[in-house]
């Protein structure tokens, strides 16, 4: 058999510009979204401001106060967390092979609001309606936190290692993170049995996840935790798309399969934990946004990566946005529309017959 | 000598697998490796290609220690092709390109995209170059599997049963492509393989497992009727169609002992 010369196929580079070239709309879309999204609120202003006062200084100083203290953090928040949990969840089910992939099967999320609902019932932590400002406020918002991110990262550990115990395999890590989850929800149900009525609020309060919560400070560490682990996963796209063929294939290709399982997991149940502590129980977005991108631009996880991150983004915005302007003055936990929109629509993968 | 396997044993956990494995392999030669379901076939596949560690024995490719080198390193030498494919939504380009894997890390050249189009010239997959793999059939994918390993540029191609899931005409076509690759190209191939008569047809040599050991090393010529039934436990009879060995089962009675 004779070894044909190669060429690079025009076909091909078309194909592929195709799918940067949604990667870039995406950015525009998600762009424009959010100038929208600083743009409302209870006091509307023109995009035109919003542009004016973010990329060229001075406007007014009440637009100041609004963009950068109050709607500016709010859409950050929203835009990391979606990319995080999104990319997250893209991850998790590549490593696993498995559809299901996502904080919420693995039982992160049940263990974080675990670690929110101890902490306001032994250690005092808490919410507090002020009747004043009609504002949730939080007393020691840092230990809720803080023992939050334990339980999910303690339940994340039971999880992988149950799982490096039976060689790292995927079935025994979906399955451990049932099992974890639904502990953690009924730790969670026990302590709330015991709960007095402010307990109670404070706890369920919790685990409906708002964005407004993130302050800057909080906002830099989800970006630099997320932002790290993106650049570790897209770095390992190939071997990701080496394990999505089969871990005997990508062992044959050179590809350490149970150390990038690992680390992947690893990594993806931190970006969830650190974003879920910060602004609660975010649910549906790491589940739905990878396969709404795996329709879009296919299963080459070198494109579904950044594309879940943009997708994810996207959606958690348009969410918040929403939230906070569908029932105005008042405003919606953001988690409730999420998976108000985001079940109907898994249900809908589910009937369809849906591929990784 | 391009692959060469000593005294190769496996254990899982510790019921013995394999035990004291011995064979090798030259350049331009396709070898079978037959034997009855569960005798370890895969198995010793998987050790050629350090996906498993043997207890014992030593394997070298050209001189060089298979058991002391890196995964990337084997990946270089030594392609695999799995049984069983999950055909994901990855166009066939793709799939193929992840053959150049080992050998670059971070972005694919315009080199590894030519030797890409250039296997699926030489094996005719124009067509199915933009097509996602889940929606190919199998012996469509299969080819893929292939040209994905001849883009790894190995020495040696390992086959697991590469056409356990085929049609008679894909079977064909399968083995056909594997044949000329190896006769062609200096390289070498092991597939394990249920089907006797194809192996009779495209290989060079057969080696028999039986209890996890070599029960025999045999040229096509030297495949008697009583090592088939040693190894399966069913007699045979070996006849000549068309100038083609073929074996075929028969009733106890009728089967004449040491033919």
């Amino acid at each position: 058999m004779h070894l044909e010369e190669g060429t690079i196929p025009a076909g091909y580079v078309k194909y592929i510009r195709t799918k940067i070239l949604l990667l870039l709309l995406g950015l525009v879309l998600l762009f424009i979204l959010a100038v929208l999204s600083i743009a409302t609120g209870p006091v509307s202003y023109r995009p035109v401001e919003v542009l004016r006062t973010l990329f060229m200084g001075h406007v007014s100083r009440q637009l100041d106060v609004v963009v950068f203290n109050i709607r500016l953090p709010q859409v950050l928040a929203a835009v990391l967390a979606g990319a995080g949990l999104s990319v997250a969840g893209a991850v998790m089910q590549s490593v696993l092979g498995n559809p299901l992939g996502s904080p919420f099967t693995l039982g992160i999320s049940q263990a974080a609001a675990f670690g929110a609902a101890f902490s306001v019932m032994a250690l005092g932590s808490g919410f507090m309606q002020s009747a004043a400002s009609d504002a949730i406020t939080v007393v020691r918002p840092g230990m809720t936190t803080a023992l939050a991110f334990a339980a999910a990262m303690a339940a994340t550990g039971v999880v992988i290692v149950i799982a490096r115990l039976r060689r790292g395999s995927p079935e025994v890590m979906i399955l451990a993170g049932v099992a974890m989850g639904s502990l953690c929800s009924a730790a969670t149900m026990f302590l709330q049995y015991f709960a007095d009525d402010v307990q109670l609020a404070a706890m369920v309060f919790w685990t409906f996840g708002d964005l407004s919560r993130a302050g800057w400070r909080e906002i830099g560490i989800i970006s630099l935790v997320t932002g790290f682990c993106s650049l570790y996963f897209a770095f390992n796209s190939w071997n990701y798309n080496a394990i999505d063929a089969g871990d005997e294939t990508a062992a044959g290709l050179g590809v350490n399969v149970r150390m990038v399982r690992f680390l992947g997991m690893s990594l993806a149940s931190l970006v969830t934990a650190v974003i879920i502590s910060f602004v609660g129980v975010i649910g549906f977005v790491g589940l739905v946004c990878p396969h709404m991108v795996r329709r879009l631009i296919g299963d080459d996880n070198r494109y579904l990566i950044p594309g879940s991150i943009i997708m994810g983004s996207i959606l958690l915005l348009a969410a918040d946005t929403a939230a906070r302007t569908m029932i105005a003055p008042n405003v919606l936990p953001v988690a409730i529309l999420t998976s108000f929109v985001g079940a109907p629509m898994f249900l809908y993968l589910l009937v369809r017959g849906y591929r990784r | 000598m391009i692959l060469d396997v000593r005294d190769v044993s496996f254990r899982y956990n510790s019921r013995p697998v394999l035990e004291g494995v011995t064979f090798s392999l030259g350049r331009n030669e396709l070898l079978a490796i037959l034997g009855p379901n569960g005798v370890g076939k895969t198995t010793l596949l998987k050790c050629l290609n350090g996906i498993l560690h043997p207890a014992t024995g030593t394997i070298n490719v050209e001189e060089k220690d298979l058991l002391r080198m890196k995964k990337l390193e084997i990946a270089r030498d030594l392609a695999y092709v799995a049984q069983q494919e999950q055909g994901g939504r990855l166009t066939a380009f793709d799939a193929i390109l992840l053959g150049r894997r080992p050998h670059i890390t971070w972005k694919v050249g315009r080199e590894d995209i030519r030797k890409v189009d250039a296997i699926i010239r030489t094996l005719g997959l124009e067509h199915l170059s933009l097509r996602h793999l889940d929606e190919m059939s199998g012996g469509e994918l299969q080819k893929v599997c292939i040209a994905r390993a001849l883009v790894q540029e190995p020495k040696v191609l390992l086959l697991d049963e590469p056409t356990s899931s085929l049609d008679l005409k894909n079977q064909q076509e399968i083995l056909s492509i594997i044949r000329h690759i190896v006769t062609g190209h200096g390289m070498a191939a092991v597939m394990t393989m249920h089907d006797i008569n194809s192996a009779l047809r495209f290989a060079d040599r057969v080696v028999f497992l039986k209890g996890g050991r070599v029960f025999a090393v045999a040229g096509l010529e030297e495949i008697t009727p009583a090592m088939v039934r040693e190894v399966y436990g069913i007699p045979v009879v070996i006849e000549k169609v068309q100038g083609y060995p073929v074996v075929v089962p028969v009733q106890p009675d009728k089967a004449t002992p040491g033919v």
